[in-house]
């Protein structure tokens, strides 16, 4: 008997999710990216011996606590969420999962933790070089942790280094190198971590113009703005660049993203990408002009994705409808496989029960040679292949949009740091003050595109998210989302106020935090 | 050796222990992290997010019989 599957279920499931993973990525940016730049301060303070920058390394380290503090195991929760709410999927994905996190356990234990101890506490403690190599270890460490997480989900986007064993119902990894340097991984880790420094550079440029801004801390603002602008001029134009490198793999691994992220609903040669645009409300794929207004630049979405100026990038239609002459298979094709797995999978399993070797082998053989549409024969429409198109393309947009604007910020804060011309320049300090939430919303975009585009799959063409749930009460999962909702708000609150606090007292606050 | 040691542990128990003693803000980081900790372990993990497959079936191959037969019985609406 085939069970329908409870959609209010798997919706809590993925908004709880979602939630968390939001919430959670409030915290993580600026742990990954100050911890780089405080490392960085204090290198410089041991080069030159300049007291100056050992007070402006402290203050930046107490901002730095803080957050790591208040943010400290709020992903645990996606891990609690992964054996309630997702089992299927836990279960399906448990020896891909497993040394990965195992991996981040361990270093982040033993680096983060130690080391952070000695960051802190040690300053008359131990050894300049020994407290400058523990902050390094903690910055190191801090982002090893990051990539462990991230091969994880390169993974669910992009399955390889792994065989699905039909007699346990896990994938199992067959070559852990493939796993970890998968290119979809590895853009991922690169992409990710260098937004993290982005994100943590314009919160060092945010809380230094206020202090420009109050004629407070002259000199540790005026400093601060130069290496943060540096470090963050180098780490937006490193995000453009992998940026680039996302877009490619998407484009070759992930085709229904990369048509949903640029509202390209019918393929076509040579496709334009689009700077901006808004989409009209009935967008659908068998009309020809599906936005209001756009501006694109000609050829670009086809050398990005394919590096052809003349590529065929293929749209929603094709994705779905199939395209004979591109050689695109449809998805009701991918479907009727789909099928074929998962039927030659229960074959199996109910013939290795009677013991029946010769059919097993048989179903086997049918299952492997379908396995890699197995997803698809879950679904019942083949337009359900393609991801939520508006807020995968706003999200997209507004993310490089506000990536571009990064740049330019940069190069101008650099500039006239120093020049030594933003004293007194108070429109202007206002407005870097109002970047941090911009890069905030670059960030969460970032993850929503990666996230939302992907769907309805859990793991890419293998699970949908509907079958990765746990047969469990909706409303058990609506009362936790509640409680998370509380749960991270306060945590977010108290980190603002805490955080607010410290940045009012300022660096003369005393040395210990 | 042995005084080597016992010298290095003591370092590493006074970089503890003065570390935390001399803490301002810390310790309402500390208190923040530990009433954290308590409702995430506590709370949340006991009460409201057991381990589906661990508490509803005995071993490996239960789980592996009921996740088969999540995989193989199932269809979107």
């Amino acid at each position: 008997m085939i069970a329908d599957i409870d959609l209010a279920l798997v919706d809590w499931s993925r908004a709880q999710f979602a939630l968390t993973a939001i919430y959670h990525w409030f915290f993580v940016p600026l742990t990954l990216g100050l911890s780089f730049m405080i490392a960085i301060m204090e290198t410089i303070y041991v080069q030159t011996g300049k007291e100056e920058w050992k007070r402006i390394t402290k203050f930046w380290m107490k901002l730095f606590g803080v957050n790591f503090a208040i943010g400290v195991s709020t992903g645990i929760i996606l891990e609690f969420e992964f054996g309630t709410n997702w089992s299927n999927y836990s279960w399906f994905v448990g020896d891909i999962f497993g040394a990965p996190l195992a991996i981040e356990g361990i270093l982040a234990f033993f680096l983060e933790s130690t080391f952070i101890a000695v960051m802190f506490f040690g300053w008359k403690k131990v050894s300049k070089k020994f407290h400058l190599t523990s902050t390094w270890l903690v910055a190191f460490g801090s982002n090893l942790s990051a990539l462990w997480i991230l091969v994880a989900n390169s993974w669910m986007q992009y399955p390889v280094g792994m065989q699905f064993n039909p007699e346990t119902a896990r994938s199992e990894m067959l070559n852990f190198w493939e796993v970890l340097l998968s290119p979809v991984a590895v853009n991922k880790f690169l992409h990710t971590i260098t937004s993290s420094y982005v994100v943590a550079a314009l919160f060092i440029i945010c809380v230094s113009s206020w202090y420009l801004l109050k004629k407070r801390e002259l000199m540790l603002a005026k400093k601060s703005i130069i290496l943060a602008s540096v470090f963050g001029l180098l780490s937006a134009l490193f995000v453009a660049f992998t940026g680039d490198g996302s877009a490619y793999m998407v484009a070759q691994k992930q085709p229904a993203k990369l048509a949903a992220m640029e509202g390209l609903y019918q393929g076509k040669e040579g496709a334009g990408l689009i700077v901006f645009g808004a989409l009209k409300s009935g967008a659908n794929k068998n009309q020809e002009d599906n936005f209001h207004f756009k501006m694109e630049v000609p050829k670009m979405l086809s050398l990005l994705g394919y590096r052809k100026t003349d590529a065929y990038v293929p749209g929603i239609k094709d994705l779905t409808d199939g395209n004979v002459e591109r050689n695109i298979m449809s998805a009701g094709e991918k479907m009727e496989k789909g099928r074929l797995a998962i039927s030659s999978l229960s074959s199996f399993k109910k013939f290795k029960k009677s013991k029946e070797e010769i059919k097993a082998d048989s179903a086997l053989q049918v299952f492997r040679a379908n396995s890699q549409y197995m997803g698809y024969g879950y679904l019942n429409d083949p337009d359900s292949i393609i991801p939520n198109v508006p807020i995968t393309f706003y999200s997209f947009h507004i993310m490089v949009g506000l990536g571009a604007l990064f740049i330019l910020l940069f190069m101008v804060t650099l500039y006239l740091s120093i020049k030594d011309k933003l004293d007194g320049k108070k429109f202007l300090l206002k407005l870097l003050m109002l970047f941090l939430p911009l890069g905030f919303i670059a960030s969460e975009s970032g993850w929503i595109v990666a996230e939302v585009g992907r769907q309805p799959w859990a793991i890419q063409d293998l699970l949908p998210v509907a079958v990765a749930t746990t047969h469990i009460d909706a409303t058990a999962v609506m009362t936790t989302f509640i409680l998370f909702a509380v749960l991270f708000t306060v945590l977010l609150i108290a980190e603002i106020k805490i955080m607010l606090n410290q940045i009012k007292i300022g660096p003369k606050g005393g040395e210990n935090v | 050796m042995f005084k080597r040691i016992k010298d290095i542990s003591r370092n590493i128990f006074h970089l503890y222990y003065d570390g935390f003693r001399s803490m301002t803000v810390g310790k309402k980081l500390w208190a923040i992290i530990f009433i954290k900790l308590f409702i995430m372990f506590i709370v949340l993990k006991l009460f409201f997010f057991p381990d589906f497959l661990k508490t509803r079936f005995e071993n490996d191959e239960q789980r592996s019989d009921y996740v088969m037969e999540q995989l193989t019985n199932q269809k979107i609406k």
